[in-house]
């Protein structure tokens, strides 16, 4: 438990906040990145009691918690904390809160919103333009001096007049489709339902969409649904000219298969910003040119990150003084994660 | 006109010689580098037309050498390399490949601005070495809604700016003159420009006033915390200053696909983590050059056929 700080007593009448483990913010920046005069946190990581034992002893009060991709909220965490009401958690993605839980006990969650849709489409955009003209590849081989040795390098593939098609149409595939147009691309997409208002091709089924584009690019929510929702099959109908990118989450993808499909060429290249088992990639990526992979970091901008702060301090504020959250999520609207 | 000789200053791309051989005679100039002065004695003049690029166009010497010389079809956009005032004083035509390579050099350009505002390259590096398991990578600057300072708002530029608004980009220009038709805030000053950007993009064309453009001073007005791109050409740079702006820290970074010396970037460049470096290759795609390598064709085919030139430059 956090020690009480004698010289403000008036803390100690501060709800508390659990966190479970430290978030990458605190991890970067110290852990009073999301300090506030309106509550405190509760440490859970700095007791050596198990989990289980802490939240009996500690939390039985506890009326929030701060979540992150690495701290996951299980039905177990739930169940030991009667009086939890909010869940604050700082990653884009939900897949690490038992959401039904969660709907069940009422509990409402706060979601990231929609801070770091233009950072992830960013990374989008920057993936596949450098799967496609060889940036890092290019850049690899100038820093080794091989363009006086070796002179002239491989030619790229023209991103202009590429069809590319968005699995997820939510905010962030959202953002990726309205940069990629600038460039001539033209859009479709596959989402778990058609969106009303919106022109881009809709299509049913993503081994559809595949057939039908040359560069698919992962923006989905991971649920049981959308597990190694990029298969066999899929990676087949893209196929040899086609280029992937996820920035989503890594199971979405059958990363045997992708491996497979790139080290025997059936596919063009791939830009990968998640992976199955992080940090674990598999070895034999490492000597492919046509992959451009980076370390599940779509979202770790300083601007970001300074966004990220506000928000979680304005959902927290708001919980503690009876106000509406900022980003409160629609729970019926979610599919399940069984994680 | 299969007899006709066509002159190929140097290796470009398979496609435009294998096109240009069944079309014409085609004279290889680096076949003959051993020998060049039998070379001019026997094919000088019956040479009709040149082929040039960014590395070996047509400039005074060889076009004095040439006196039957009536047209030069430059495989690139650039005319840097063409001594354009010896071609007019001449009456040899001048071409060009303006437009097909337009999207692809403007796609590298946000490309490289990405790469090296978001450590993509670095990040790659940091995942393909097995690092990950070892520790966290650490905080990237974002792109969407930087100030983006385009020098030369021409084909290019243009094809730029409309790039960077789709990440809410504000932008603004110098030119040699403000344009019409367009809401893009105009800067006469290039360092006034560079003092009101974070990010520099240069896509002018190389002349006697925009040789090192950017220089020290506008160095400095970029600024630590501000990214210089050049897709345009080396010569537009003081390479000297940038290098030591870079080592010194006073510039936040740089993404560059040309420099004063190709094929030798400088190496003291090579150990830096804030700049990407990639070998001149602006309109390298598979489309895109067998485009411009058509243009060359249709417009040699022109002349030689007495139709309008394609896209004649004078």
């Amino acid at each position: 438990m956090a020690p009480e700080n004698p010289s403000h007593p008036s803390e100690n009448d501060l709800p508390y906040v659990l966190i479970l483990k430290p978030p990458p913010s605190f991890v970067i920046f110290g852990d009073r990145f999301f300090n506030s005069t309106k509550f405190r946190f509760l440490k859970a990581y700095e007791s050596p009691l198990p989990l289980a034992h802490f939240l009996l002893a500690h939390a039985q009060s506890v009326q929030a918690i701060l979540s992150s991709g690495g701290a996951p909220v299980t039905a177990d965490t739930i169940r030991l904390m009667p009086l939890l009401r909010l869940v604050v958690t700082t990653s884009q993605g939900l897949n690490h809160i038992d959401l039904s839980e969660c709907r069940r006990r009422g509990i409402v969650v706060a979601s990231a919103g929609t801070i770091y849709s233009a950072d992830c489409a960013d990374s989008v955009v920057a993936l596949l333009i450098d799967v496609l003209r060889k940036v890092s590849a290019a850049d690899r081989f100038v820093k080794q001096g091989l363009w006086s040795s070796q002179g002239e390098y491989p030619l790229g593939s023209k991103l202009g007049g590429k069809r590319v098609g968005i699995v997820g149409l939510g905010s962030i595939g959202s953002e990726v489709a309205k940069r990629l147009e600038a460039f001539g691309c033209s859009i479709s997409y596959n989402s778990r339902k058609k969106k009303p208002f919106c022109s881009y091709p809709f299509y049913l089924n993503v081994r559809e969409l595949a057939a039908n584009c040359d560069a698919l690019i992962i923006c989905c929510a991971l649920t049981d649904e959308t597990h190694h929702l990029i298969n066999k099959e899929v990676l087949s109908a893209l196929g040899k000219d086609g280029v992937i990118v996820n920035i989503a989450r890594g199971p979405i993808m059958d990363e045997k298969e992708l491996v497979r499909c790139l080290v025997e060429g059936e596919i063009r290249g791939a830009g990968l910003d998640v992976f199955e088992h992080e940090p674990d990639v598999p070895n034999e990526l490492f000597a492919l040119d046509n992959v451009v992979m980076s370390p599940h970091n779509a979202v770790f901008t300083w601007e970001s990150f300074e966004d990220l702060r506000k928000l979680v301090v304005g959902n927290l504020e708001a919980f503690f003084s009876n106000e509406p959250l900022l980003t409160p999520v629609g729970l019926d609207d979610q599919p399940h994660f069984s994680g | 006109m299969n007899n006709t000789c066509v002159l190929v200053t140097c290796p470009m791309f398979t496609y435009l010689e294998q096109e240009l051989e069944t079309r014409f005679n085609l004279i290889k100039l680096w076949d003959h580098s051993s020998s060049k002065a039998e070379f001019f004695n026997n094919y000088s003049s019956s040479i009709k037309a040149v082929v040039g690029n960014t590395k070996v166009g047509a400039d005074a010497k060889l076009i004095d050498s040439l006196p039957n010389l009536e047209i030069v079809a430059s495989y690139s956009v650039g005319l840097d390399k063409i001594d354009l005032d010896k071609c007019k004083q001449r009456g040899i035509k001048v071409t060009n490949t303006p437009d097909v390579l337009t999207d692809d050099v403007a796609d590298l350009a946000i490309g490289l601005a990405l790469a090296v505002l978001r450590k993509v390259c670095v990040c790659d590096q940091f995942v393909r070495s097995g690092n990950w398991i070892s520790g966290d990578f650490g905080l990237a600057t974002k792109f969407s809604g930087k100030s983006v300072g385009i020098v030369g708002l021409g084909r290019i530029g243009s094809a730029i700016a409309k790039r960077a608004e789709a990440f809410q980009c504000p932008i603004s220009y110098h030119s040699r003159s403000k344009k019409p038709n367009t809401n893009y805030k105009y800067y006469s000053n290039i360092v006034d420009l560079a003092a009101n950007c974070e990010i520099l993009v240069v896509a002018c064309a190389l002349t006697e006033e925009t040789h090192h453009i950017v220089n020290r001073k506008v160095i400095d007005a970029l600024g630590p915390k501000g990214f210089l791109i050049n897709i345009a050409r080396g010569a537009h740079v003081d390479e000297p200053e940038l290098v030591s702006a870079l080592l010194e820290g006073r510039l936040g970074g740089a993404g560059l696909d040309v420099f004063e010396n190709e094929p030798e970037p400088p190496e003291q460049l090579f150990a830096l983590d804030n700049v990407v470096l990639v070998p001149h290759v602006g309109s390298d795609t598979g489309e895109t050059s067998k485009a411009m390598a058509d243009l060359v064709i249709s417009n040699l085919e022109a002349h030689f056929k007495g139709k309008p030139l394609l896209t004649p430059v004078i």
